[in-house]
């Protein structure tokens, strides 16, 4: 297949003027919960409604992500709820999800189909469901992934990070450094699931999951959600919401189908016309919040989004500061590494901490005076590799 | 037999048998295309017919040209491993029970990228070989092992194979040629012990005779067409038999049309149906319930077919059909072992060169011919095992046209 990637051609694209993103909700975080999905929903949808003071006929649109609403999709939902939307979107992307909901959401508000869209990210998370979700991930999954171990997602990072660590010669304590600036972040975020201080030491003895990952490279699956609203900046300002503007996104799914493994996303693919959009380049972000529910990830997104050059991760995680105090604020409430991973509400986690972070609302550590951020998501590993991909910028209004 | 556990020890009788759970068995109906050539040994991936691009996993559209005619083509089994992991955390029970389990991901020479269970000495870029087996759900999987290696002789995929080494087998008829070559060939691959029955003492066999003067052989009367001789002989070494070989045969030359002998029609539907249902009812339930007792539990029903149970020859017709008639119920067979792990191995074989196949011209098979590829067959782990040149041709040609073969075996 010699196919030359066509990166979109971003004078092309119109702008996200008028769009504003607001509402950043989280519904606190449970290692296990007797509660349905629709329960989890119901509660992301309160706060939101409540953080807006608006009432619940006035949100015309949704985006819904999850994945154990089933036999539901968003449909379901909104009778479940009693809501009746003139504007309805389900994004099974995984954790790709939340920049995806956001880009749709801001055109239909910008086209007027819809005045408030609701994006909600929302899991259970039941003993034993973890294990189902796994068992039946996807066709290819099901008939060349789960009967060779079950490993699930461990045992695919796994050899995404074992290839990774062989041919960029990166090594367990560089992804180290990571995971425990992470954790830092986290200790400072009252619902994240891990609440002690993560050494080098602890990080390199854990026990061995799945060669070479161990404990604190793996995210722990829980139950929460991750919401925000997204409407015009004209309501957010009748509606006293302090808000941040889109300055970019992209998406792109399957982006190198040739590689024999993945050592990149999509977003290489889409990363110049992504700059070119916002109009600034990867100096100029002041953080960045990127999907992480294995460190190898973190790493090819560094490297993809511009940050450093391919293989150059390592050397870049040794020569910053990852922590929200530090010189390169990453993953500031944490990550799912340490908050935990909600299902599909992981890949709302990150812009909702960004919207958070530029409003001035976090929950834990803040990073002063930050105008731009930006915030990457990964999902979706259907056989071998992840196939979704997106990112944005999000800026203050002065941004 | 280098490299196994220790060698068996007598059960401890105070200690719960371990019951046998298989791995995850849900594939979708383009994955069972995999089975179908891992039940034949073969190492065949989906290719375009269109293009000539060759898939994995399966599927039903070429990802390159979106063409749908997608054929299963042999590809050569070479391979590079590209990355490894050892899983030592996992939620199905059959890995739990088994970890730490070894998986590598090969870069198939062929094209695709490949998850494949990862026999010991592989090594990261390294070349390596493929195979397609059939797991204990009797589901096939891609197993890598190094190349121009040994075979690997990993203990757990030792679970893919049915290797006779150290373990006891069951030859249902010992009176016969076949029954004695299949007796010596399992002895010879380490078979620790072999039960031959025989149905009729008072017919001298020769056969009989040079087993009975065999080491580690034992010999039983057994009689399938009499439920209480395979009840007897079930409770008395049931609980002992690793493999069971049913190569009771009643060889009969006939049709429908101009015999109308329903005693030899009914004799053949006694000793091949009812038969393989006798074995099946009092054999079966033990052999189930032992499928992961220790690294030597029972693993494989072995029925030596006709390969005219699968295209019925006239000039013995209604001899084909009675072993139509058990090939279906080993179907059955099959289904109801498979929740014990136990696999059940058909072997099809052309017509054996002895007293009853005296008027069917050659290829003839020698009884320690098809022994052979029995055996060999069940250290690969095969599930049909075509023996024999008429054997094969049945296979291919009903594969490609059913009705030419049903009407050309007359000539």
């Amino acid at each position: 297949m010699s196919r030359t990637p066509v990166a979109c051609r971003s004078n092309a694209r119109s702008t996200y003027e008028g769009v504003a993103v607001c509402a950043p909700v989280t519904v606190p975080y449970e290692r296990y919960s007797i509660r349905s999905a629709h329960w989890i929903c119901g509660q992301a949808l309160l706060r939101l409604l409540g953080a807006a003071e608006i009432d619940k006929d006035e949100v015309d649109g949704f985006c819904i992500s999850s994945f154990t609403l089933e036999p539901d999709s968003a449909v379901g939902l909104m009778q479940h709820l009693g809501t009746s939307p003139r504007w309805l979107d389900h994004i099974p992307m995984g954790g790709a999800s939340g920049v995806i909901a956001l880009r749709r959401a801001a055109r239909a508000v910008q086209a007027g189909d819809a005045e408030i869209v609701a994006c909600i990210g929302a899991d259970t998370n039941h003993v034993d469901s973890f294990r189902h979700t796994i068992a039946s991930f996807s066709q290819f999954a099901n008939d060349a992934v789960y009967p060779y171990g079950s490993g699930g997602p461990n045992a695919s990072f796994a050899f995404l990070t074992d290839h990774y660590m062989h041919r960029f010669g990166a090594r367990r304590e560089d992804f180290g450094r990571l995971c425990i600036a992470q954790r830092r972040n986290a200790l400072a975020v009252p619902h994240a699931m891990m609440k002690r201080p993560l050494t080098m030491e602890a990080y390199l003895g854990a026990r061995v999951i799945a060669d070479p990952l161990r404990l604190f490279d793996c995210v722990m699956p829980c139950a929460g959600a991750e919401g925000l609203l997204v409407m015009s900046t004209d309501r957010a300002r009748a509606l006293g919401l302090d808000h941040v503007g889109i300055l970019s996104t992209i998406e792109r799914h399957n982006g190198f189908p040739e590689d024999p493994v993945q050592t990149r996303g999509g977003w290489a693919r889409d990363v110049d016309s992504f700059y070119g959009m916002a109009g600034a380049g990867p100096e100029d972000i002041d953080l960045v919040q990127a999907y992480d529910d294995y460190p190898v990830i973190c790493f090819m997104q560094l490297e993809d989004l511009g940050f450093c050059a391919k293989g150059e991760a390592a050397a870049f995680v040794r020569d910053h500061d990852l922590t929200a105090e530090g010189d390169f604020p990453f993953n500031t409430s944490g990550g799912q590494l340490s908050a935990g991973q909600a299902g599909a509400g992981g890949g709302f986690l990150g812009l909702v901490e960004t919207v958070r972070q530029l409003t001035g609302q976090t929950l834990g550590a803040r990073v002063e005076g930050a105008r731009r951020g930006l915030v990457s998501c990964f999902g979706m590993i259907t056989y071998d590799r992840g196939l979704c991909c997106s990112a944005a910028i999000l800026g203050r209004p002065d941004a | 037999m280098t490299g196994l556990p220790d060698s068996p020890r007598r059960k401890d009788p105070t200690r719960r048998t371990r019951q046998p759970v298989t791995p995850p068995g849900n594939r979708s109906r383009e994955g069972y295309g995999l089975a179908a050539m891992a039940a034949a040994g073969r190492f065949a991936l989906q290719c375009c017919a269109s293009c000539g691009h060759v898939h994995y996993p399966p599927r039903q559209v070429c990802e390159r040209c979106l063409g749908d005619r997608l054929e299963w083509r042999d590809v050569g089994t070479g391979g590079t491993l590209l990355a490894e992991t050892t899983v030592r955390h996992a939620n199905d029970l059959y890995f739990r029970e088994r970890l730490p389990w070894s998986l590598g991901l090969v870069a198939a020479d062929a094209g695709p990228s490949i998850v494949a269970h990862l026999g010991e000495g592989c090594a990261r870029g390294g070349r390596v070989t493929m195979s397609l087996q059939i797991d204990r759900a009797g589901n096939a999987v891609v197993v890598a092992a190094p190349e121009n290696g040994a075979p690997a002789d990993d203990p757990r995929l030792r679970e893919l194979v049915f290797d006779p080494a150290n373990r006891r087998a069951l030859i249902v008829d010992g009176a016969t040629g076949l029954g004695r070559s299949l007796a010596e060939a399992l002895l010879s691959a380490g078979a620790r012990e072999v039960f031959a029955g025989f149905a009729r003492p008072w017919i001298r066999s020769p056969d009989l005779a040079a087993l009975r003067a065999t080491e580690r052989v034992t010999l039983y009367p057994l009689d399938v067409t009499d439920t209480d001789s395979v009840e007897r002989l079930a409770a008395l070494i049931g609980d002992k038999v690793e493999i069971l070989v049913n190569n009771s045969a009643h060889v009969r030359v006939g049709g429908a049309v101009d015999r109308r002998d329903f005693n030899i029609t009914r004799q053949e539907m006694e000793i091949h149906y009812h038969g393989l249902m006798r074995l099946a009812g009092y054999f079966g339930p033990v052999m189930r319930a032992r499928g992961a007792d220790g690294p030597w539990g029972a693993v494989a029903w072995v029925n030596l077919f006709s390969a005219w149970a699968l295209a019925n020859n006239p000039v013995m017709g209604t001899y084909s059909a009675s072993q139509a008639a058990a090939l279906s119920l080993s179907h059955c067979l099959r289904a109801e072992l498979a929740t014990g792990g136990i696999r059940v191995v058909n072997v099809f074989a052309g017509p054996l060169d002895d007293e009853w196949h005296q008027l069917v011209p050659p290829p003839k098979l020698t009884p320690a011919g098809v022994a052979a590829r029995v055996v060999s067959g069940l250290r690969r782990g095969l599930e049909d095992i075509a023996v024999g040149a008429v054997a094969e041709e049945i296979v291919q040609r009903l594969a490609e046209n059913p009705k030419e073969i049903e009407r050309a075996i007359r000539r």
